[in-house]
């Protein structure tokens, strides 16, 4: 076998004038799909919320994104070079991961959080591990958890909310405070009617407040529907967290611990947006379908359960951090099968 | 004309694979010519899957062509001959492209040679063929024998010995035969024109398998992009048991494991053989030796080769003797153009690179694909971002970035639990991966490394 291998390294011989390249087959790939591609279909994806987040956000959603692609940009040259490595900017991952952030950021975080968030994301989140590719945690997340723990009023309820504001959805709670705040107060006096943020055509349309590019359900989920289309996100994880999420809230407001409806769970908050573009990240989510579903499954099961029973009003965050922890786990438990069965073991 | 079947008893195809584009334009409307005689040819003594061949001729001894000049050197073995008709010369040492090195007869061609051109063509592939009713008075095992004595292997590319495959195992019987006509490589284009234009022989040559095998029924297998070759098949097989079917096209079709699964719906057990499932499958082509061997006492010394791709002036379908360099095929077809970058023995998604343009075409080259720069471009490396599209093709359902990124850090266990001695190097991992990886290099390193780690 070593002896096979040794002419196919990598080398040119001269022959009859023409240069030939020994290389190991396959000789063809398929080059309309590559990891560039594979980015920028996430960015073509999340172009319709980020449209929907300028238009409910105004200046604000254009500071917050493109401050955060900035920093995370910086961010992976600054740790690459340090570390000696290759500048792996090419493939576009730190642009997600800066969207991204900047996406489920509410529109008054200040510029050093997006700064912190950024850097600590890229740092921590993917750099320290290897790069891209060999990351545990969702970049993105693990930058949002680091500005939630260590800046708790920048991400709190009262940071979406501007009384002032000419913007009218601003000057209103979140849907899903004011779900919360619903809840609770449906436990003492039952007659105590739904928030109109909890109006279903709104949230599917993105009329509400919320962090940036959470708002519009539907435009997510037209963005998602692309990505899963050309195969640059696996539909087995949103196809998992959506069904999850029907179950167990489904569950929940049947055994009367929750007055809130599975749609409204599924158009409301970072729901899509994680479904689709957060959970998806190939990197930190399992390899096989199968997996994947799994995947899908324990990320939806989590968000209503900490939706419903933490003290936060939104789990995406968290879900997606939690299950990542997992993937590996997952993996284990979701080797395929070989066509044919395992190779027998030779006596 | 015998009906052609869209379904058989399995689905047409088999699960993941994948759809690269075909390149068959090349060289699909070019007939089959025949190679002037070269100067010199050079036969290998070990062209197979199995033991070498012992020499059997003395140097500067006279041959002729079908003249025995190697003996097998086992049962898992093929005896070769004498391609053209000339001088033996001094063995001498050839290195092939899959990187062995092995025992080469050379024999210089005589000005004279008793076969040439179209004649040749005829001699083994055209004219009349022997009806059902004859090939029926067969000995089986004198099919079987035939297959031996005139060096007959698998000319789809895997070169295992025929015979094998022939010879009747009471405790393992076989009850369908497939002619496997998929040649689901891109750029390849030789069994196509076999099928279109050496149908009856084809045929015949089936049939016979059929009788060698004693297996009940027989299916031409052929992907739907070759209809035409279907057609010419159907024609040929009318009024005999052969019937004909279309599967989906899709690479690896042509693997034998696939096609069972997408004719049969059967599924050959890992590290087992297809005959564990009751069937046999065969290659066009070496159901057309068969053909010549029995029906005409032809030993293989000649087969049909492609040569194709953006980097050959003038791409040809080429009846060439085995022992031919690969530089006397390539200067018949107008040699190769400035875009030439790389030259493959076979297809672009199993064969290897030639290094050595002087070395021989064997009985296992189905083609010789010379891929422009363009041809053979890919996008640059970058880490796995496991996005599992190599799972999601892999036609075994294994987990390739598991293995490569195990085979990498030499992490046997890992490899192991991921089954990576099931992997057949078929490439569709490497074709899907959008970072790049050189994922069937690594399985392979992975596969030497734990081979050599079970064997102590
Ligand atoms: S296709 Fe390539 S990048 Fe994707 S998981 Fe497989 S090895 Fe990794
Ligand atoms: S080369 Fe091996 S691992 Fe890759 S797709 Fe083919 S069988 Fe699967």
């Amino acid at each position: 076998m070593a002896k096979q291998d040794a002419p196919e390294a990598k080398g040119k011989t001269e022959t009859a004038g023409v240069t030939i390249h020994v290389a190991p087959s396959p000789h063809l790939s398929d080059t309309t799909f590559t990891t560039r591609r594979m980015m920028l279909d996430v960015l073509i994806g999340l172009t319709p919320a980020m449209l929907v987040a300028v238009y409910i956000f105004r200046v604000h959603a254009l500071i917050q994104i493109g401050s955060c692609v900035a920093f995370c940009a910086l961010a992976e040259f600054m740790f690459t070079t340090l570390r000696g490595k290759k500048v792996t900017l090419g493939d576009g991952s730190a642009v997600v991961t800066g969207v991204i952030l900047g996406m489920s950021l509410p529109w008054s975080a200040p510029w050093y959080t997006a700064a912190i968030g950024s850097f600590v994301g890229m740092g921590l989140g993917k750099v320290v591990f290897g790069g891209l590719g060999f990351n545990i945690f969702n970049p993105a997340m693990v930058g949002r958890a680091f500005i939630m723990l260590s800046f708790a009023k920048v991400l709190g309820a009262p940071a979406y909310v501007d009384a002032d504001s000419t913007v009218d959805v601003l000057t209103q709670a979140t849907p899903l405070t004011a779900a919360k705040n619903w809840a609770t107060a449906v436990v003492g006096a039952p007659e105590t009617v739904a928030p109109d943020q909890l109006d279903f055509m709104r949230l599917f349309l993105g009329n509400t407040n919320g962090s940036i590019g959470e708002v519009s359900a539907l435009a997510l989920l037209l963005g998602g529907i692309y990505l899963c289309w050309r195969r640059s996100a696996s539909w087995e994880i949103p196809a998992g967290v959506g069904l999850a999420v029907v179950v167990c809230a489904g569950l929940a407001n049947v055994l009367g611990l929750s007055p809130i409806l599975p749609h409204l769970h599924l158009a409301g908050g970072a729901l899509m947006l994680g479904a689709f573009f957060i959970a998806t990240d190939p990197v930190t989510s399992p390899l096989t379908p199968k997996g994947k579903f799994l995947f899908g499954l324990g990320v939806g099961a989590l968000i209503v359960l900490l939706r419903l029973f933490s003290s936060y009003p939104e789990g995406v965050m968290f879900a997606v951090l939690i299950m990542n922890a997992l993937a590996p786990l997952i993996n284990q438990w979701t080797i395929p099968k070989p066509v044919g069965g395992p190779m027998p073991v030779k006596k | 004309m015998t009906a052609i079947m869209t379904q058989g008893a399995g689905r047409g195809t088999f699960a993941r694979g994948i759809h690269p584009e075909e390149y068959k334009h090349y060289a699909e409307g070019a007939a089959i010519e025949v190679l002037p005689t070269p100067a010199e040819v050079r036969i290998p003594l070990l062209q197979h899957l199995g033991a070498p061949c012992q020499g059997v001729v003395a140097t500067k001894a006279p041959v002729k062509v079908g003249d025995l000049i190697g003996e097998p050197g086992g049962f898992v073995s093929a005896p070769v001959h004498a391609s053209v008709d000339g001088v033996a010369g001094r063995p001498g040492a050839v290195t092939l492209p899959n990187g062995r090195h092995v025992t080469a007869i050379p024999v210089k061609a005589d000005a004279e040679q008793a076969l040439t051109g179209r004649a040749l063509f005829d001699a083994f592939y055209g004219g009349d063929w022997p009806g059902e009713g004859e090939l029926k008075g067969y000995e089986p095992q004198a099919i079987a024998d035939v297959a031996l004595q005139s060096g007959l292997t698998g000319l789809g590319g895997a070169t295992f010995p025929t015979h094998i495959k022939l010879k009747r195992n009471p405790e393992k019987p076989i009850d369908t035969l497939l002619i496997n006509g998929c040649e689901c490589e891109p750029f390849l284009t030789a069994d196509y024109r076999l099928m279109l234009e050496a149908a009856s022989c084809v045929v015949t040559g089936a049939l016979l398998a059929q009788q060698a095998t004693g297996a009940k029924d027989l299916i031409l297998c052929v992907e739907d992009n070759k209809r035409d070759a279907a057609e010419a098949l159907a024609k040929a097989a009318e009024g005999t048991s052969a019937k004909v079917l279309i599967v989906r096209t899709k690479y690896p079709q042509g693997g034998e494991k696939q096609l069972i699964i997408a004719a049969l719906n059967r599924v050959v057990p890992m590290g087992g053989l297809p005959l564990d499932v009751g069937v046999v499958v065969m290659n066009v082509g070496t159901a057309a030796a068969l053909a010549g061997a029995v029906a005409r006492q032809r030993p293989l010394t000649h087969r049909i080769v492609t040569v194709t791709g953006g980097g050959v002036a003038k791409p040809k379908n080429l009846l060439a003797p085995i022992g031919a360099s690969y530089n006397d095929l390539i200067a018949f077809c107008g040699g190769m153009t400035d875009q030439a970058a790389r030259v493959i023995s076979g297809g672009p998604m199993m064969g290897f690179t030639v290094g050595n343009l002087n070395s021989p075409i064997t009985k296992g080259t189905s083609g010789i694909t010379i891929m422009t720069g363009a041809e053979v471009a890919k996008a640059s490396e970058t880490a796995c971002v496991r996005c599992g599209r190599c799972v999601d093709v892999c036609p075994l359902n294994l987990v390739p970035s598991k293995l490569a990124m195990a085979s990498r850090m030499e992490n046997l266990d890992v490899a192991r639990q991921y089954h990576i001695l099931a992997c057949m190097e078929c490439g569709c991992c490497a074709y899907a991966c959008p970072a790049s990886l050189p994922l069937v290099q690594l399985m392979r390193m992975g596969k030497a490394l734990v081979n050599r780690a079970d064997r102590g």
